[in-house]
């Protein structure tokens, strides 16, 4: 539970079927480890939410636990999405720490209080397949489908979560707080970072680094054509695509198109350069279908970010933990450290990290 | 089986007759003690009253007894208090390893931002300190030793009197936290020969916001906030009258059930640690067997952590804690453990149960096999078990 509208509904909903329900915060940061303004509402981990939480619970009769997982978020997220910014990639720290913490934690922490099974708020459908494979499909709420950043569960871990909203809008889901009178019906959504409180990156990046006293890659903006246009603090706070704040005054608007840490720099050009169709995933996991064998070859639809519409491409094993991926049409800003997507029509079929 | 309450050295419920006494004061007795009329007037003579009946309890002249909020500001009063009136002149406190953080951190308070040095005095395994080493500890420059009567992690009780007789009459002045003994075992200020105590009304049946600070005559203090002359202007606010007059009530009950109530809880808690040592393997009891507050039963369980065991308990309906209830969320080792020389590892897999007058040996019963059941199965799921035997 994170204090939110839609962990609220999904403990509620559970109850009334008849669930016996646990109610469980995780505690994943705390304010003096990660900056930012502690006073910016509805963010999680801050008392507001665990307070939220803690009504909701006293409402629906649950027991309400927080759970201190702040050691194993900080080695396994934080800790990994400021080494994703140094090595020139853009991390999701989001899918990480479903991949990484939520769901052990989470799963750890249920057979300790002899729970069958773990739930969440994530708009998504959890179900099996005909061969009994356990499949994750995009919520019905086209909206909000949240599948995209769950790519990285196992088999084992889907066997044992539900997520009751899949099936329902959310201006249901609201519909279904304010009728219950829950306090959290109307609060807002956070989709920034959880950690980074103001969403301000380049903020956190460089608190972090000051405190644990490390570097950033630094040197020269140059454009695609070779010429150099000026320097920068550090290839860490650029991404691909990004427009803004590279501070160089030029005839047409430039977008970063790749950073390059080892050389210290940061590569710009124009919007129609950012367009290429190709792409190769790292770290794969095959969810709704067993893995092809290496050269394996289909089609699919690819997601390359949380906010982008899944594109046509053909798909190509590499091998266990490696694919390539060829989009029918160019895509804008293929960015290496994000999670890619496969969809099969509603069914995330495999996901994995672009790599550089 | 109703749920059952074994943490009852976190909190206890107020003894019904207590609410009873304090109900007038909530009620037509509302007056405010400081004013001059006939309304504040009943309030004072029921706030002098009260006062009268706890420093008879604990030995001392009503005029060396200040109300307080509780523990937390009696030990604040007195640390801070003290510090304040000694800085230029003497800088060294000596704390008990195992306090409470009450104690404990307002003394770090003043070694990292007042200039004072802070030593803490050792324990031995079973919590005890010694005369010799406070001996060794104290220096020409000593102002003030705090060391609790009784612990909150394992009941160990230590012989204060001991260790006054070596600050005594050296300048330095000695406090003890005795929050977790008043109303429990006997208290007497003189036999002790403290100059300062602290203790509580709701670890003994009685409400909490109450409580009370000793100061022996002649002890300066700094008070810890200002705005107007109550108590002597040593504490000033508007007074808790109700809470007042419930605390001595509680005080007054606890004195009259004491002898009765130890050797019932002296008997419970026997059985309970036989019991339990008994019927789980690689179990350790934490603290001793005598000298202790007999109620505060600490155990460590080889291989599993403390807070899922009380998680677990608690789905099953039975109130337990890990360590001491004002640590949150956090999987710290308990400081009181790991000073008796604890192993890390034993002092995050601990759990206290503390019993009360509501605890029968039926509900001991019920625990011990839902304990049984518990451990096994969380040892089960550990990777640690049959590893750190």
């Amino acid at each position: 539970m994170s204090g939110g509208v839609d962990s609220s509904v999904t403990a509620l909903l559970l109850k009334e079927r008849g669930c016996d329900v646990v109610g469980a915060h995780m505690k994943l940061w705390d304010y003096v480890d990660v900056g930012g303004d502690i006073h910016r509402d509805g963010r999680c981990c801050g008392m507001d939410s665990i307070t939220d939480c803690r009504f909701v619970c006293d409402k629906i009769d649950a027991p309400f636990y927080v759970l201190n997982l702040s050691d194993t978020f900080r080695k396994k997220v934080i800790e990994d999405f400021v080494a994703e910014y140094a090595a020139g990639r853009t991390p999701n720290p989001c899918v990480r720490c479903n991949t990484e913490v939520k769901w052990d934690a989470f799963l750890g922490k249920a057979d300790e209080l002899d729970c069958s099974h773990i739930a969440t708020g994530h708009y998504a459908i959890i179900d099996q397949g005909e061969d009994a494979r356990w499949r994750i499909r995009k919520g019905v709420d086209s909206t909000r489908d949240q599948s995209y950043v769950l790519w990285g569960l196992s088999q084992s871990a889907l066997s044992r979560t539900l997520m009751p909203l899949g099936s329902l809008l959310k201006s249901e889901v609201r519909e279904i707080a304010r009728k219950h009178d829950l306090r959290t019906a109307e609060k807002a959504e956070s989709r920034e970072i959880c950690f980074v409180a103001d969403d301000d990156y380049r903020r956190f990046l460089r608190e972090y680094a000051s405190k644990h006293e490390l570097r950033f890659h630094p040197g020269k903006i140059i454009h695609a054509d070779g010429r150099v246009l000026g320097e920068h603090e550090g290839t860490e706070f650029y991404t691909v695509g990004q427009r803004k704040g590279i501070g160089i005054g030029h005839a047409t608007p430039l977008y970063v198109q790749r950073v390059d840490p080892a050389r210290g720099q940061v590569i710009v050009g124009d919007d129609a350069d950012l367009y290429t169709n190709e792409l190769v995933a790292e770290q794969v996991n095959w969810v709704s279908q067993t893995p092809p064998a290496p050269s394996a070859t289909f089609s699919c639809e690819a997601k390359i970010r949380y906010l982008h519409q899944p594109a046509r491409a053909v798909a190509k094993v590499l091998d266990a933990d490696r694919l390539h991926l060829v989009f029918r049409e160019k895509q804008r800003a293929i960015t290496p450290g994000q999670s890619v997507v496969l969809y099969d029509d509603h069914t995330a079929i495999a996901g994995g990290v672009i790599a550089k | 089986m109703d749920r059952i309450y074994l943490d009852h050295n976190a909190t206890t419920p107020v003894d019904p007759d207590v609410v009873e006494a304090m109900l007038p004061y909530l009620r037509g007795g509302f007056g405010n003690a400081s004013s001059v009329h006939g309304f504040g007037r009943e309030a004072k003579v029921a706030l002098e009253q009260a006062r009268e009946k706890i420093a008879t309890f604990i030995y001392c002249e009503s005029a060396e007894l200040y109300f307080t909020s509780g523990g937390t500001e009696s030990d604040n009063m007195a640390v801070l208090g003290v510090a304040s009136q000694s800085k230029g002149k003497r800088n060294h406190l000596i704390v008990g390893a195992t306090e409470h953080h009450a104690v404990l951190e307002p003394a770090e308070h003043l070694e990292h931002k007042e200039g004072f040095k802070l030593d803490l005095l050792p324990v031995d395994g079973d919590g005890f300190s010694f005369a010799d080493d406070l001996r060794r500890l104290v220096t020409d420059q000593t102002a003030l030793v705090s060391v609790m009567h009784a612990n909150n992690e394992t009941g160990a009780v230590q012989d204060i009197a001991a260790l006054t007789a070596v600050t005594r009459d050296k300048g330095i002045l000695f406090h003890t936290d005795a929050v977790q003994s008043t109303g429990k075992i006997k208290v007497d200020v003189r036999q002790l020969g403290v100059d300062l105590l602290s203790l509580t009304g709701h670890k003994i049946y009685g409400p909490k916001g109450t409580g009370a600070l000793f100061i022996r005559k002649g002890v300066k203090l700094t008070p810890l906030f200002y705005g107007g002359s109550h108590e002597k202007k040593r504490r000033p606010g508007t007074e808790n009258v109700a809470g007042a007059v419930g605390l001595a009530k509680t005080l007054e009950i606890a004195g009259e059930r004491m002898d009765a109530d130890y050797r019932r809880l002296q008997e419970l808690s026997d059985y309970f640690i036989d019991h339990v040592t008994t019927a789980i393997p690689d179990v350790f009891l934490n603290g001793p067997r005598r000298n202790r507050i007999p109620q505060t039963t600490n155990f460590s369980f080889a291989g599993i952590e403390g807070e899922s065991i009380v998680l677990s308990l608690d789905i099953e309906g039975i109130a337990c804690s890990a360590g001491s209830a004002c640590t949150s969320g956090a999987t710290e080792p308990s400081h009181v453990l790991v000073a008796m020389g604890k192993p890390k590892v034993r002092s995050q897999g601990a759990i206290r149960f503390s019993m009360g007058r509501s605890t029968t040996k039926e509900q001991l019963d019920y625990v011990i096999a839902k304990l049984g059941l518990v451990v096994q199965r969380l040892r089960d799921l550990s990777p640690l078990y049959g590893k750190q035997k």
